[in-house]
């Protein structure tokens, strides 16, 4: 460990605000392609504010906009959203939160918050890096997240048809872009081709919505079998 | 209220709930291994899901049309170490070019 907490906080939060202002930049389109996908403005805007984890917000959008009605759509995006609870699990020893200062921290719990206080030297200055990492990115997001949304869903409006700017295409960018880092293992891989291919086959006979769902099969027979590769290593 | 409405409050409601529960849960429960074991490749499943029926399903259709040019063009930005709001731009720039050219709907 190097330099001085000083030196340390302003580089915790100059990393916060560059999160902060990339991640909300990508807001725009959610707000657009909410809109597009048939929420109105407050809609989008709820989600931003009270869902906040993007994810799940492009889930229950993409799914609610391809017909695939409410239950799937909502099943779809708590079950995307359950990975912050990992999160949390994990964030809680570093955090040493309390009473209403929890409720924050749990809305707080994303990606991107994680990714940065978990990239701080936990030990570090007694676990304070780690704890502005994940408060500094995780306000950042939100402030710019909802600022966006918001100039989003309202100009969506007045561009008409957003897949004449390619904005549907801007979906499914997003989502291979979340889970692209994962895909350097190989389990993980093969998890997402046979998702992939469970869905798509699904696709023709199913209600839109139910073929993701039903990919999640894929991700439990994966875990299963790891659980058991792991008791046959055993001794 | 509408469908639309009661699906955002209650997937609003189970997003925020799992979220808390996380930090506030005993490890015991989420330590299980089965338990991890699942969840870990959970999202991955879900997102690689989200990603081949937003890209190639039309309701209960298979096309193939702007939307796969703008997950090519993705997937080669992110070969490239493109930035997540580089991968998107450049997805929707695709797809909205061949459109715009007349190659694809």
């Amino acid at each position: 460990m190097s330099g001085s907490w000083q030196t340390t906080r302003r580089s915790v939060l100059s990393t916060a605000l560059g999160v902060g202002l990339a991640t909300g930049a990508y807001g725009i389109s959610f707000g657009a392609i909410a809109v597009a996908g048939g929420l109105n403005p407050l809609q989008a805007q709820v989600l931003s504010a009270l869902m906040f984890t993007g994810g799940s917000q492009f889930a229950l959008v993409g799914v609610l906009s391809g017909g695939g009605g409410a239950a799937s759509a909502v099943t779809t995006a708590v079950l995307l959203g359950a990975r912050n609870a990992f999160y949390g699990l994990r964030l809680a020893p570093v955090l040493r939160v309390r009473g209403l200062q929890r409720l924050a921290a749990a809305q707080l719990t994303i990606d991107e918050s994680t990714a940065v206080s978990f990239g701080q030297d936990e030990r570090a200055y007694d676990g304070r890096a780690a704890r502005l990492g994940f408060w500094a990115t995780g306000l950042a997001v939100f402030v710019f997240w909802n600022l966006a949304t918001l100039i989003g869903s309202l100009s969506a409006e007045a561009l008409g048809d957003p897949r004449t700017f390619g904005l549907d295409a801007a979906i499914p960018a997003g989502f291979i872009a979340l889970v692209w880092p994962r895909l350097r293992e190989r389990r993980a891989l093969g998890v997402a081709l046979g998702a992939g291919v469970v869905a798509l086959a699904l696709t023709p006979l199913l209600r839109p919505g139910i073929p993701v769902l039903l990919s999640a099969v894929v991700a439990v027979v994966a875990g299963l079998l790891e659980v058991r590769r792991r008791a046959g290593l055993r001794p | 209220m509408s469908a639309t409405w009661i699906a955002v409050l209650a997937a609003t409601f189970g997003c925020y709930a799992f979220k808390l529960a996380g930090q506030s849960m005993p490890r015991s429960v989420l330590d299980r291994p089965v338990v991890q074991a699942i969840a870990d490749p959970l999202p991955v499943a879900l997102l690689a899901a989200l990603v081949v029926t937003n890209t190639f399903a039309l309701g209960n259709a298979l096309v193939l049309d702007a939307r796969a040019v703008g997950l090519a063009a993705a997937v080669v930005a992110l070969l490239l170490r493109a930035p997540f709001l580089v991968v998107v731009i450049v997805a929707a720039a695709a797809a909205a070019g061949v459109r715009a050219l007349g190659w694809a709907a």
